[in-house]
């Protein structure tokens, strides 16, 4: 493993932090993952944080195919795959097992998708953060079950089409998961985005320095779910945060602070309007005027409730 | 030095428990289970066991913590009854695919609804197909020895299949009895540092349980019935360690009761079979040419054990205290099936299903019910076929 601190510097603007130059040290060439998915490249981010240094429990979810069939493997670091609502319980018992054995330099990482944490894996996500189990549990969000075919999870958002909402869209809200750990009081619970790779890298940095339960919840937009071409994917994550629908934030030790991405769309005036991120994806196609308002509305109450508690 | 004293079959897995001393032990209360980790939580928190105890939110996750913990090198004890075990099922066939020891106790009850706590072998049979080794107590210091046994196999080389025990909940889940407590130093040492595949603990990249092509998939279940045969071997080898070390009398996979000259053979697991004998000790008294078996270890299911036994005789009658609804009880069907791969002239075979959701079956009941079968199969030549008994008083 390179421990060089060669450094890229991905915009051309206003210098960005720093990200070190391993992020392809742990994802090696070869995936299985569909064109333009967020999935490694999120990997990446977590590569160039925790190197091997980490064991990956991954629930069923799309993450469990990605990462190639045996005995190939396109991931340079453990994993442990597990049952379907029990990524939270096992990365808990592992996390204990290592603390134990006195092995303190790796990070148990729970990594799941929205069924897997939203719905199925919700009663073992409660209880290791009730707990206060030493993981980091990483949600990434595609907002539907992609793997069996794009069914809809409580993750969804309003008005989606989904294989299971096929023709309505989906007529609830999105499920709030990271209100929901931030009621839990753990230490450290954050938004982030796929779009935003040096803002999640950050995050990443900060919960390696926390011991206990951590919460990051991640925005991933995927091609084949929500319908996008997929060199569209790192435009509609940004598109996500800079129409204000996706808030990057941060809650550590009871402090909530908005991420300097999301700090700009706090002045309604400067978000781009809802229709752009809405327009380019086909699961929106059948939206209407009413579901749009009403997601303006949610949209505009999740910005109060933040205010609030900043 | 080795102490007695007067515990229930729950607490008898308890300071087994304490015993082998496990790393980690994962927690969730349902009747009858819950007395083992109620003690051995007052264990570790009066400093006498110095486990890490994981107070889970369910079943499942009680599973699954101890294969998580288990797969990163520790040593791990669950325990559960019943609806627990259901719930868990999913994880029950998950570690023992990927070949991670471990132990855990199942302390019988039947299965709802309608909502009923007495015991049958309803829970534990369900578990047959998942790849574990299995074991059931007849009595209160079997519990303990199985459980302390089962630490050994589980973490045999060539094994690494996790294991459950079995006890019957209240006969012997919450009946005391005298229980022989073996020396804690002689068992550490007996034991060993914990043995297992392989551990995925960070130091060198490692997966367990990817996405799997089908011919190596059946490879890895293969592997899962060749430990099974050579379980048969350790299991064995094992209790005759243990017997030498905490002088103790056990036989292998099955435990043979008059059977010697039998010319009738009783088949039997759990609890009950004491009453069993209770009954065939009669008959033999009457000049009946009965003795019984006991299975001790139901998976591997000790078919060549039993055959060693029954070929010579004239009438098998197995009792079971489960069912398989629309077919037989599970230990006939294992019989049945395993008879035909040594024979073309097997001895009369029947099937007694009884005792379902804990009605009690006494001594009295096995000896009709065993004379009855005799009987039937001296006038007719010919075996009374499957009943299901319902015992009414
Ligand atoms: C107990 C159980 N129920 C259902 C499934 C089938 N299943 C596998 S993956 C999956 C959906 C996963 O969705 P999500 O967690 O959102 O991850 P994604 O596939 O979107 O990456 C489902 C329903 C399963 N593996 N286990
Ligand atoms: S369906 Fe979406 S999340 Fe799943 S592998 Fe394909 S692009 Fe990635």
């Amino acid at each position: 493993m390179g421990d060089d601190q060669e450094v890229i510097y991905v915009s051309t603007g206003r210098p960005k932090p720093p990200i070190p130059y391993n992020m392809r040290d742990v994802v090696l060439p070869g995936d299985a993952a569909c064109p333009g998915c967020p999935i490694p490249m999120a990997w990446k981010v977590l590569s160039a944080v925790f190197g091997e240094k980490m064991i990956l429990v991954i629930p069923a979810c799309c993450s469990s195919v990605v990462v190639g069939t045996y005995p190939f493997h396109s991931l340079k670091t453990s994993i442990i795959h597990v049952p379907f609502a029990s990524a939270a319980a096992v990365a808990s018992g592992t996390a204990e097992a290592l603390e134990r054995r006195g092995i303190l330099d790796v990070q148990v990482v729970a990594w799941a998708g929205d069924g897997g944490t939203a719905d199925i894996g919700m009663a073992s996500l409660s209880g290791a953060a009730e707990r206060n189990n030493n993981i980091l549990y990483i949600m990434y969000d595609n907002e539907a079950y992609m793997n069996t075919g794009i069914q809809r999870s409580s993750s969804t958002p309003l008005g989606a089409w989904t294989t299971t909402t096929p023709i309505k869209g989906k007529i609830e809200p999105k499920k709030d998961v990271a209100k929901i750990m931030i009621a839990h009081g753990v230490s450290y619970v954050a938004t982030a985005s796929i779009g935003y790779p040096h803002d999640f890298y950050n995050k990443l940095q900060k919960a390696k320095g926390i011991r206990g339960f951590k919460f990051i919840h991640l925005h991933a937009p995927c091609p084949i779910g929500w319908r996008f071409d997929p060199r569209y994917t790192v435009r509609i994550a940004k598109l996500a945060v800079e129409t204000g629908l996706w808030i990057l934030y941060e809650y550590h030790d009871g402090k909530l602070t908005i991420s300097s991405p999301s700090r700009a769309y706090m002045d309604p005036s400067k978000r781009k309007p809802i229709e752009e991120y809405i327009k380019l994806q086909g699961r929106f196609r059948n939206i209407t005027e009413e579901l749009l308002s009403e997601i303006k509305r949610q949209m505009d109450a999740n910005w109060e409730w933040i205010k609030k508690h900043m | 030095m080795g102490m007695k004293k007067a515990l229930t079959g729950n607490y008898a897995v308890s300071y087994a428990v304490k015993l082998a001393r496990p790393d980690v032990i994962a927690a969730y209360p349902i009747t009858p289970q819950t007395s083992i980790v109620e003690k051995l939580s007052e264990m570790i928190e009066n400093g006498e066991l110095d486990s890490v105890m994981i107070r889970v939110e369910s079943e499942h996750s009680a599973l699954a913590a101890c294969f998580g913990a288990a797969v990163a090198g520790a040593r791990v004890f669950t325990a559960t009854s019943s609806q627990g075990l259901l719930y868990m099922h999913e994880v029950v066939h998950w570690a023992s695919r990927a070949r991670i020891p471990m132990v855990m106790a199942i302390v019988s009850r039947t299965i709802n609804a309608p909502w009923n706590i007495w015991p049958d072998h309803s829970d534990f049979m369900d578990q047959r197909d998942a790849g574990w080794v299995m074991s059931y107590a007849m009595d209160n210091q079997e519990a303990l020895d199985l459980v302390l046994q089962a630490f050994k196999i589980s973490e045999d080389p060539s094994v690494y299949l996790p294991v459950m025990v079995g006890l019957e909940g209240f006969i012997l889940g919450h009946t005391t009895m005298p229980v022989d407590i073996p020396d804690e130093s002689m068992v550490r040492e007996w034991l060993g540092p914990r043995r297992q595949g392989y551990i995925i603990d960070g130091s060198t990249p490692l997966a367990v349980g990817g996405l799997t092509m089908p011919e190596d998939t059946e490879n890895i279940f293969y592997g899962i019935q060749e430990a099974m045969n050579e379980a048969k071997k350790v299991i064995k080898e094992v209790t005759n360690e243990y017997n030498k070390l905490f002088g103790r009398k056990y036989s292998g996979l099955i435990e043979c009761f008059h059977c010697s000259d039998a010319k009738y053979i009783t088949i039997s697991i759990g609890a009950w079979s004491g009453d069993l004998m209770e009954a065939v000790e009669k008959l033999r008294s009457e000049g009946y040419p009965i003795g019984s078996i006991r299975i001790r270890y139901y998976r591997p299911f000790p078919m060549e054990d039993i055959w060693e036994v029954i070929r010579s005789s004239k009438g098998v009658l197995v009792y079971d205290r489960s069912i398989s609804f629309g077919s037989y009880g599970p230990i006939f069907t294992d019989l049945a099936g395993g008879l035909l791969t040594y024979t073309r002239n097997p001895p009369y075979v029947s099937n007694i299903v009884a005792g379902i959701a804990g009605v009690n079956v006494t001594a009295e009941d096995f000896y009709k019910l065993t004379k009855e079968f005799i009987d039937e199969v001296e006038k007719n030549g010919q075996p009374p076929g499957f009943k299901w008994v319902m015992i009414r008083r």
